[in-house]
């Protein structure tokens, strides 16, 4: 009966990780969020709710389960409750071939699954409907409006994702992703500077391009500003949860923030290698962390407003710690690195957030069909012959 | 007892003929072209579970599920562009209402 | 007796739904049971070992062919939720025409011999699938992607309208 073990252990696993990602995502993604927010808008975030107000949302998951959970009159019930279900179940479920690193031999993932990206993809994909039933089932011409012009944006950028999953496979010359990040392991540079040998470091501007598409299309598949006119609260009356309160509010919210993580998870494991650590002599290191000083005094010396100072100083700080621990050979645990990467990716989406205002639906949608959607076809176009004609 | 092509046959006949029901019986247009795609569907299954079953180390019934697929999607577009010209000009998708050749 | 008790969980997954879409008289109700039953074919194909396959089925079915549905019914009077009758006066016939083909059909299926045959599937699906479409099955891969353009070109025109 050795499969009642292995469903158990799959259910286990998935169970585990949907709780864990839930805490994760939700509570520190609108922490780093609020506070990123305020520190780039030269104010403090959250700061009095618990210890440099790092409770503020567990206060905010209290506030919003005790609302009144109301459900509009003559709306489709059992589909206006399953569709917060689907977009947070869908989002976490693409969580399932994210490898973490490495323990000894073995690769912390849920399930290696031969065709990863794919899997990924398919169910970035199903959080459509989940909008569209929100949109329709709520009985309420905002809502349906909202909804299909959300559901219309993110079909059109499924497109320049799935050519930027491809670019990745193709180069690493296989589908899942434990594949991916050994193939960047093992040419010994990660996909967006590299492609591998003999092309080498020509490869740059392609990785880079891949890159850039597969991120701008991840934003707006994730609903994020930029690409936030569907549920921006000024237009359409935030789109289509505005019949939703309380719970399942803050389930698509989580299942808008798991998304986001797992889109950068992907682009770490296919653009910034994964768990690898990078690859520097020690006196590189050395000269790293004596950077990273030098920075941190210009900083202190030079900057007016103390509310800048801190966040940097601390980032400096962790910079040169991590460097000279890596010069000295102590070898963090790869899933340390999995960690840094996906936090720099995901402060770099957030700085995207609270730096640019928000596009008009066809602006949004020219960008995907005009622009993102040829860039990734030709680049795709373009690797493909710079490998063959390097002989691979 | 183990799974044999037999169970999958009797599935796709199944959902077959369930796809078969709804093109003969529904009104909406857009209904028959879900009817439509349960039966490609079931011509799927039925593919697949021939591979699998009678040539296993050979990807031939996949491939043809491949382009099934693939041609179900191009005859969805153009089924339901079809629906939408039909209703702007006839303002109708009961194709029992759509029975005389001039408008 | 796993893999048994996992084909008749999916069986009835891909066949309950379809009886729903078929009856339902709320078309978006209809609409969405698609779901459920494209997910239950997507399990048996893994279950089949057609690992690409099912990934492809949930990204195109579920995720395009269904959007587009729902799209055409909220563009058109489905949309309104006014109770019209769904199903013509054929329903009698129908029924008695799908029961009997069904019954034909899965008479004449069980009463074949099939050559069930020796090997076993490659281990990486996708890979396979690949090489095939590059190799023995090229002018199909051509052919339908000429096809793709065609029908999506005229699909667009279509729906376009006369401006």
């Amino acid at each position: 009966m050795s499969w009642v073990l292995e469903l158990l252990k799959a259910i286990g696993l998935t169970v585990v990780i949907f709780t864990f990602l839930a805490v994760v995502t939700a509570m520190i993604g609108v922490y780093l969020e609020r506070k990123i927010a305020g520190w780039i808008q030269a104010r403090l975030g959250p700061k009095h709710v618990g210890p440099q107000g790092l409770l503020q949302t567990v206060a905010d998951t209290v506030k919003l389960l005790q609302k009144e959970h109301i459900t509009p009159r003559r709306a489709d019930v059992l589909m206006f409750n399953a569709a917060p279900v689907v977009v947070a179940v869908a989002a976490l479920l693409d969580w399932v071939v994210i490898p973490f690193g490495t323990l000894g031999s073995r690769v912390l993932i849920v399930r290696d699954i031969n065709i990863g990206v794919l899997y990924f993809s398919a169910m970035a994909s199903i959080t459509v409907l989940g909008i569209i039933t929100a949109g329709w089932s709520s009985n309420n011409k905002y809502a349906l409006l909202g909804g299909l012009r959300s559901a219309s944006q993110l079909i059109s950028y499924e497109l320049p994702l799935a050519l930027g999953i491809l670019w990745a496979a193709m180069v690493a010359g296989t589908l899942s992703t434990v594949g991916i990040v050994e193939a960047q392991i093992q040419q010994g540079g990660w996909f967006l500077f590299t492609l591998p040998p003999p092309v080498g470091r020509l490869g740059a501007p392609f990785g880079i391009l891949a890159a850039v598409t597969f991120l701008v299309a991840a934003t707006a598949e994730v609903n994020r500003v930029p690409f936030d006119l569907p549920e921006a609260e000024s237009e359409l009356v935030a789109g289509y949860f505005v019949e939703y309160t309380g719970m399942r509010f803050a389930l698509f919210q989580l299942g808008e923030y798991g998304e986001m993580f797992g889109m950068a998870a992907l682009a770490t494991i296919m653009f910034l290698g994964g768990w690898a650590e990078p690859h520097l002599a020690p006196y590189l290191w050395v000269a790293v962390a004596l950077g990273t000083f030098v920075v941190a005094a210009v900083i202190l010396l030079t900057a007016r407003h103390s509310l800048i100072i801190r966040p940097i100083l601390i980032l400096a700080l962790l910079t040169a710690a991590v460097s000279l621990l890596m010069s000295v050979g102590i070898h963090l645990p790869s899933i340390v690195w999995f960690l840094l990467k996906l936090f720099t990716l995901v402060f770099f989406l957030m700085w995207v957030r609270w730096t640019y205002p928000r596009l008009r639906l066809d602006q949004l949608l020219n960008l995907s069909w005009k622009v993102l959607l040829p860039l990734g076809l030709l680049n795709l176009l373009a690797t493909a012959l710079v490998l063959t004609l390097g002989g691979r | 007892m183990q799974v044999g092509l037999m169970h999958y046959l009797v599935l796709s006949a199944l959902l077959f003929c369930t796809g078969l029901y709804g093109v003969v019986t529904r009104r909406n247009a857009v209904a028959i072209l879900m009817g439509i795609e349960l039966m490609l569907n079931a011509a799927n299954i039925n593919l697949v579970a021939f591979n699998r079953y009678v040539t296993p180390a050979a990807v031939g019934g996949q491939v043809f599920a491949l382009v099934i697929i693939t041609l179900a999607a191009c005859e969805a577009a153009v089924g339901l562009a079809l629906v939408l010209a039909a209703y702007r000009s006839l303002e109708t998708t009961q194709v029992d209402e759509i029975n005389i050749m001039k408008w | 007796m796993g893999e048994l008790g996992v084909f008749i969980i999916l069986a009835l997954v891909t066949l309950i739904p379809a009886v729903v879409v078929v009856t339902s008289h709320n078309i978006v109700r209809a609409a969405l049971s698609l779901v459920p039953s494209f997910l239950g074919v997507t399990g048996l194909y893994i279950l089949l070992q057609a690992e690409f396959l099912a990934g492809i089925q949930v990204l195109i079915y579920v995720g395009a062919i269904t959007v587009l549905l729902l799209f055409v019914i909220m563009l058109t009077e489905g949309g309104t939720g006014v109770r019209l009758r769904q199903v013509n006066e054929q329903v009698p016939l129908g029924a008695m025409a799908a029961v009997w083909l069904a019954f034909v059909i899965i008479v004449i299926l069980t009463r074949t011999v099939w050559p069930i045959g020796a090997g076993s599937p490659p281990p990486y699906n996708a890979v396979a699938i690949g090489n095939a479409f590059m190799t023995d099955y090229v002018l199909i891969f051509e052919a339908t992607s000429l096809v793709l353009l065609v029908s999506l070109i005229g699909a667009i025109v279509t729906a376009r309208g006369e401006e």
